[in-house]
C-alpha cells in the first residue's frame, strides 16, 4: 500500500460535477504537478483549494480540489478528490492525466479495502460502505448508516456474548470437574439455552428479509390475460410514484425495467416487456421462462378483467401463483360484474378501475400490509443485509440443529461445547471479529471500483 | 569442571531437564540448594488433573520421567471427567510428597551423565549476550555449553502470611536474592508473580465422620505408557470433602483487613493466579455462595499432614486458627503449618523462543514458574522440553518444537510465548482449540515416534507403539469383516440397550457407529479378541468420527497459515498502516508466521491483512 491510487468516485457520465478520488503518500505531490492555483503541499489539511487541472500549461478544466491530510480520511492516508464538472470526456482526462504522473487506477473496492486495512472501519462497516454507494433510496441510506455505526455489529456481538457464557461455563465444568461453586451445564440445561439461541439467529435471519426488502426492494411481476390492463396498472403505478423508469440492467440479475418507490420501499417491476409487447407473459417467453419469473418475483400482482368470464387459463394461472405472495387486482368494475369472484379468496381482492384511476391507493396498502411495510418503516433499521453476512448465519443455524441433533443422541456435553465454539467463531466473520483470510479476498473482489 | 549443559533448580522442571538431557548422554550438572527439596511438592499433593494429566501423559509419551515417578508412589489415582468425552478425561493422581522426591532422586541418580550439586547460583557467566556458564554465592564459577535455569517460585521470593513478609523460599528455604536482578541487568523484564498454599492439618486431630469419602477410581490405571499398574485398588489412600460454613466466612469478612493481600501489607505487587483463587477472594468475589468445597487430602504414608485443598489463605495465624476450627470436622484439628502467600519474580515470557531459549540471552534457556506458569506438570514439560532443546543445539541439530494441534505441552508453549501472562499460566482444556485429538488415550500415539527421533524413547518402546498401531488396524478390519445376524433370538438384547434395529445382517462396523452402541456391548455378542487400550481407541474413532474430521480439517487449516513464515529481520516499524499497539506487540513477540501472529492479543484481523499484503510484496518467496 506503499503507491497511490486514484478512481472516479461519481457515477460515469450522470450528473452535473463528477469526483476523482486520489489516496496515497503521494496524493498531494501527484495533483499538484497538474494544478495550478494554490501550492496544495502547503495548504492546510481538509481545506477546498479552486484552480485548474493543467496538460502541459492547457487547461482542462476548473476545478475545486479538497486537500485531506492523513490520518482523518476515508483511507486513513493522504487524500485528494478533484471536483471536476460532469462529462466523460474531461473527467476521464483528468484521470489520465493523473495516471501519467504517478498515480496507479484503484482496483475494485480499493479505497474501502485501505481504509479497512488502516484499521479505519471494520468489515461489517466495509461492507456497508458498498451498500451506501448503492443506496437508492432513504431507507438504504439509513441503513447503510446504522451499519457503518456498529448497530449491526453490535447485534452479533451480543448474541455471541451469549454463547460466550454458555462455553465459558461448559469449560469451567471441564477445567474444575469436582467444583461445584458454578452450576454444572448438563445436556437438559443445555436445551432451553440453544434453543434461545436458534431463535434469535432465526429472527435475525428473517428480519434480514426485510433488509433485503430495504435494499434489493420487492420485485414484483404483473400477469393476466391480454386486454386487462396489466399496462395501464404499470403506467399508473409509475405515474402515481413519480418513479425512476430506466433501464437498470446488471443492478440485480433480474431485469428490472420498472422501479417504484412506495413508502421508501422499491418495488421493482420485471419482465414489464412481456407485459407491454405480447400482452401475455406465458406466450411470449415460454414456459419455462416464465415459470422462472413467477419464482423470482417476491409478488404477482394478477390482473383480472371484471367484465369477462373466469376461464381455464386464469385457474391455472392463478394456481401457479396462489403459493406466493399475490395479489388479485380486479380491473374495469365500472362495467358489468362477469367474473366470478367468489373463487379467489376475498382479502387478496382489490377492485379498481384503471381508466379513471380508482383503487391505486388501496394498491398501494394492500402491498405495505402484506410485507409489513409499516413496520418497516417505522423502526430503526438494523438489519444484517449482505449475502455473506447472511450465508453465515444460515450455516450457524444449520450447525445449531446438528447440535440439537447431537443432544438427543446423547454426546457428551464437551464434544457439543467444540460445536458451539465453532459457531460462535463462525458468527465472528460476520463482523470480522475473527480471522478468516479467504474472506478478505472475497470481500474486496466483489466490491466496485472507487470508494 | 566442565559441563555440557547446567541445569539450576531441582524442581519439577530441573528433574526434567537435567534427566532429559544427562539421558540423550550429555554431561549434565544440576545445582539445586537443597539436594533433599529434589522434586519437592510445595504446594498440592496433586500429579495430573484436568488438561494437566495429558501433560503427563505427554511427558511421558517423549520419555520424560514424571509420569512413571507418579505410578510408582501415589496414594490414590482417579480419571477425571470420565461421565464426559474422551478429549476431556485426565488423571489425577494424589502424590506421596516424601516419597514422589526419593523415587525421582533415585531415577536421577542411577543416570551415568548426572552430577548434583549443592549450591545457590547468583549470577550467569555472558560473553557477548552468549551464556557460558554459572557463578555461585561462593564466587565458583562453573562452564557450561548451555544453561536452563528452573529456578521456581526461588527468585527474590518473601512469604507473606498476615502483616508479616519475610525473604525466604518455600520450607524457610534461602531464595535466590540477586540472580533476577542480574537478569534484569541483562536485559529481561521482571515481572512479580503470587500464589498460595493452605494449611496442613494433623490427620489424628480431624473428624472424618462429619466429612465425605472421595475414594480413588476401582480401576487399575498409569500415567505411564511402560509401566504396568503398581498398586492395588484397595490400598489407595482416601480423601475427604469437606465444607466452608457460614461462620467461616464471617470470619474471613471479619478480618479482611489483615489478610496479606486484602491491606495486610501494601507493598504487594504480585498478580496472583486467576484459576486459583484463595479463600477471601473467592468468599469476597461469591458473596451469595452459602459454602465452598474443600478437599482434605494426604499428603504422604509417612506422615499426617493433611492439605486443605481450596483453603489457600494469607491470613495471620490467629485467625486462621479460627477459620479452620469454623469447618466441619476440624473443630478440634491441630494446624501443622499455616497457610501463605508467596512472591516472586519471573520473566516475562514473550522473551522466549518456542525453544525456550532466550532471547535475549543466547544459549540460556528458562523453564517451569520462571517463565510464569504455575503447576508441576507445566513446570515438568517445559523443562523437558528446554532439557530436549539444549541437548539437540550441542548435536547441531534443529529445536523440537511442537505445535498446537500436536500436544498440550504445544499449546502451552505456544500461548506463553505469543500471548505472554498476567498471572501464574495454567494450562486448561479451553486453552486447546484441538483438544480432540490431544487426549489422553492417544499421548504415544501423537508423540512417541517424536520421543525415539529425539533419543528419549528406546527401540523396544517404539517397537511396543507400532504393535499397538497394526493392532489398532486389525481391529478395525475385524469390525469390517465380521457380521451379526440380527434376529428374534438376539433383539430382546438390542432393545435392553436401547438400540433400534430390525432383522438383519449387519457388520459390527456398522453397528458400532450407532451412538448407543459401545464395544462392551458388541462383546455380548461376539468375542472380540483384543486388548483393552486397542478396543477403547478404535471406539474412540468410530464413535467421534466426525468430529475427529474436523478437527483435523481446522487443524490443518491453521497448519497452512502456520507455513506462512515470516522473516527473522522483518522490521515491523517500516509496515505504513499497523496499528500502533499491534506493531508494538508484533515486535514484542516477534511470531515466527502468521498463524502465531494471529494469536497475539491485541493484532486486529485487518493488522494480519496489511502484514500479509506486506510480506506478499517484500518478500516474493513468502508461502
Amino acid at each position: 500500500m506503499n503507491d497511490t491510487i486514484c478512481a472516479i468516485s461519481t457515477a460515469q457520465g450522470v450528473g452535473a460535477i463528477a469526483i476523482i478520488r486520489v489516496s496515497g503518500i503521494d496524493a498531494i505531490k501527484i495533483v499538484n504537478k497538474i494544478f495550478k492555483g494554490k501550492d496544495l503541499t502547503k495548504v492546510k489539511s481538509h481545506t477546498i483549494n479552486y484552480g485548474h487541472i493543467v496538460d502541459k500549461k492547457k487547461t482542462i478544466d476548473e476545478v475545486l480540489i479538497s486537500v485531506m491530510k492523513s490520518p482523518k480520511t476515508f483511507t486513513s492516508e493522504d487524500t485528494v478528490e478533484i471536483n471536476t464538472h460532469g462529462g466523460i470526456a474531461p473527467t476521464n482526462q483528468v484521470l489520465e492525466l493523473l495516471l501519467t504522473n504517478g498515480c496507479r487506477l484503484a482496483e475494485p473496492g480499493e479505497f474501502t479495502k485501505r481504509a479497512f486495512l488502516n484499521g479505519r472501519i471494520d468489515l461489517l462497516e466495509a461492507e456497508a460502505v458498498m451498500d451506501k454507494i448503492n443506496a437508492q433510496t432513504e431507507k438504504q441510506n439509513e441503513m447503510a448508516n446504522n451499519q457503518i455505526k456498529g448497530k449491526v455489529s453490535k447485534l452479533i456481538d451480543d448474541l455471541r456474548d451469549d454463547m460466550v457464557q454458555i462455553i465459558s461455563n461448559i469449560n469451567v465444568n471441564i477445567d474444575y470437574p469436582e467444583y461445584d461453586d458454578v452450576d454444572i451445564i448438563t445436556n437438559d440445561i443445555l436445551v432451553p439455552k440453544i434453543k434461545k439461541l436458534k431463535e434469535k439467529i432465526i429472527k435475525i435471519i428473517e428480519e434480514s428479509k426485510n433488509g433485503e426488502i430495504i435494499k434489493n426492494g420487492i420485485t414484483t411481476c404483473i400477469v393476466g390475460e391480454p386486454n386487462v390492463g396489466k399496462s395501464s396498472l404499470l403506467n399508473a403505478l409509475l405515474d402515481e410514484n413519480k418513479a425512476i423508469v430506466t433501464d437498470i440492467a446488471g443492478t440485480t440479475r433480474d431485469i428490472v425495467e420498472g422501479r417504484i418507490i412506495i413508502d421508501g420501499i422499491p418495488l421493482n417491476i420485471i419482465d414489464t416487456a412481456g407485459i407491454r409487447k405480447t400482452n401475455n407473459i406465458i406466450e411470449s417467453i415460454g414456459v419455462e421462462k416464465s415459470k422462472e419469473m413467477l419464482n423470482k418475483a417476491d409478488l404477482v400482482l394478477l390482473v383480472l378483467n371484471n367484465n369477462s368470464k373466469l376461464t381455464k387459463d386464469i385457474k391455472e394461472l392463478y394456481n401457479k401463483i396462489k403459493n406466493k405472495n399475490h395479489i388479485i387486482i380486479v380491473n374495469k368494475i365500472d362495467l358489468e360484474n362477469k367474473l366470478d369472484l367468489n373463487y379467489f379468496p376475498q382479502n387478496h381482492i382489490i377492485k379498481m378501475s384503471l381508466k379513471t384511476k380508482r383503487g391505486i391507493n388501496k394498491l398501494k396498502e394492500k402491498i405495505k400490509e402484506e410485507f409489513n411495510l409499516e413496520k418497516i418503516e417505522t423502526e430503526d433499521p438494523t438489519y444484517l443485509s449482505n449475502t455473506r453476512s447472511i450465508a453465515i448465519l444460515k450455516n450457524c443455524l444449520k450447525s445449531i440443529k446438528d447440535v440439537e441433533a447431537s443432544i438427543k443422541n446423547d454426546i457428551p456435553i464437551d464434544m457439543l461445547e467444540i460445536d458451539i465454539t465453532n459457531i460462535w467463531q463462525e458468527l465472528g466473520k460476520i463482523n470480522g471479529k475473527y480471522y478468516d483470510e479467504e474472506l478478505l479476498d472475497e470481500m474486496f473482489s466483489r466490491f466496485c471500483l472507487g470508494k | 569442571m566442565n559441563y555440557e549443559i547446567i541445569v539450576v533448580g531441582g524442581g519439577h522442571a530441573g528433574c526434567e531437564a537435567a534427566y532429559a538431557s544427562a539421558k540423550k548422554g550429555h554431561k549434565t550438572l544440576l545445582i539445586t540448594s537443597n539436594i533433599k527439596n529434589i522434586a519437592d511438592m510445595p504446594c498440592n499433593p496433586h500429579i495430573g488433573g484436568s488438561a494437566k494429566g495429558i501433560v503427563v501423559r505427554e511427558i511421558d509419551a517423549l520419555g520424560g520421567i514424571m509420569g512413571k515417578v507418579a505410578d510408582k508412589t501415589h496414594l490414590q489415582i482417579k480419571m477425571l471427567n470420565s461421565a464426559k468425552g474422551p478429549a476431556v478425561q485426565a488423571l489425577r493422581a494424589q502424590g506421596d510428597k516424601i516419597a514422589y522426591p526419593k523415587e525421582m532422586l533415585a531415577n536421577l541418580n542411577s543416570l551415568n551423565n548426572l552430577t548434583i550439586q549443592e549450591g545457590m547460583v547468583e549470577d550467569l557467566i555472558i560473553e557477548e549476550n552468549t551464556a557460558k556458564g554459572v557463578t555461585l554465592e561462593d564466587g565458583t564459577k562453573i562452564i557450561s555449553q548451555k544453561v536452563i535455569l528452573t529456578t521456581g517460585t526461588y527468585l527474590k521470593a518473601d512469604i507473606l502470611v498476615g502483616s508479616t513478609r519475610t525473604r525466604q523460599g518455600p520450607h524457610g528455604e534461602k531464595p535466590s536474592n540477586h540472580l533476577s536482578d542480574k537478569l534484569k541487568e541483562y536485559g529481561f523484564n521482571i515481572i512479580r508473580l503470587k500464589t498460595g498454599t493452605p494449611q496442613r492439618i494433623d490427620r489424628k486431630t480431624i473428624d472424618f465422620s462429619k466429612t465425605k469419602l472421595e475414594p480413588g477410581d476401582n480401576k487399575l490405571l498409569t500415567f505411564s505408557f511402560d509401566l504396568k499398574p503398581c498398586y492395588k485398588i484397595e490400598d489407595q489412600e482416601p480423601c475427604y470433602l469437606t465444607y466452608t460454613t457460614g461462620e467461616t466466612h464471617k470470619i474471613i469478612m471479619d478480618n479482611l483487613n489483615k489478610s496479606s493481600m486484602y491491606g495486610g501489607l501494601d507493598d504487594i505487587k504480585g498478580i496472583g493466579p486467576r484459576y486459583c483463587p484463595s479463600i477471601e477472594d473467592k468468599v469476597v468475589r461469591f458473596k451469595d455462595k452459602e459454602r465452598h468445597q474443600l478437599f482434605l487430602e494426604p499428603e504422604s504414608r509417612y506422615y499426617d499432614d493433611i492439605y486443605v485443598q481450596g483453603f489457600s489463605t494469607s491470613m495471620p495465624p490467629e485467625i486462621q486458627e479460627k477459620m479452620v476450627h469454623s469447618l466441619p470436622g476440624l473443630e478440634k484439628a491441630k494446624i501443622l503449618k499455616y497457610g501463605y502467600a508467596i512472591e516472586y519474580d519471573a520473566i516475562y515470557p514473550t522473551q522466549l523462543n518456542a525453544s525456550l531459549e532466550t532471547k535475549v540471552i543466547k544459549n540460556l534457556y528458562t523453564a517451569g514458574q520462571i517463565n510464569g506458569t504455575s503447576g508441576y506438570e507445566e513446570a515438568a514439560c517445559q523443562g523437558l522440553m528446554a532439557g530436549i532443546n539444549a541437548a539437540l543445539s550441542i548435536e547441531g541439530k534443529e529445536p523440537l518444537i511442537l505445535k498446537r494441534s500436536d500436544a498440550y505441552i504445544g499449546v502451552l508453549i505456544d500461548d506463553l510465548i505469543t500471548k505472554g501472562i498476567r498471572d501464574p499460566y495454567r494450562l486448561l482444556s479451553s486453552r486447546a482449540e484441538f483438544r480432540l485429538i490431544l487426549r489422553s488415550d492417544n499421548a504415544d500415539l501423537r508423540l512417541r515416534k517424536i520421543g525415539y527421533e529425539v533419543g528419549l524413547i528406546s527401540h523396544e518402546q517404539l517397537e511396543r507403539l507400532l504393535t499397538k498401531e497394526k493392532e489398532i488396524e486389525e481391529l478395525k478390519q475385524f469390525l469390517k469383516d465380521n457380521k451379526i445376524k440380527i434376529n428374534d433370538n438376539n433383539q430382546d438384547l438390542f432393545k435392553a440397550n436401547g438400540i433400534n434395529v430390525s432383522n438383519t445382517t449387519i457388520s459390527l462396523e456398522q453397528l458400532i457407529k450407532r451412538p448407543q452402541v459401545t464395544m462392551s456391548f458388541l462383546e455380548q455378542l461376539i468375542n472380540i479378541p483384543f486388548k483393552e487400550e486397542i478396543k477403547e481407541q478404535v471406539e474412540i474413532n468410530y464413535k467421534y468420527e466426525g468430529y475427529i474430521k474436523k478437527a483435523i480439517a481446522e487443524a490443518d487449516k491453521m497448519l497452512k497459515l502456520e507455513k506462512k513464515q515470516i522473516p527473522d529481520d522483518i522490521d515491523y516499524y517500516k509496515i505504513k498502516n499497523i496499528a500502533s499497539e499491534a506493531r508494538q506487540k508484533l515486535n514484542e513477540v516477534r511470531p515466527k508466521t502468521i498463524a502465531q501472529a494471529i494469536r497475539i492479543s491485541g493484532v486486529n484481523p485487518s493488522d494480519i491483512a496489511v502484514l500479509s499484503v506486506y510480506l506478499k510484496k517484500e518478500y516474493n518467496n513468502h508461502e
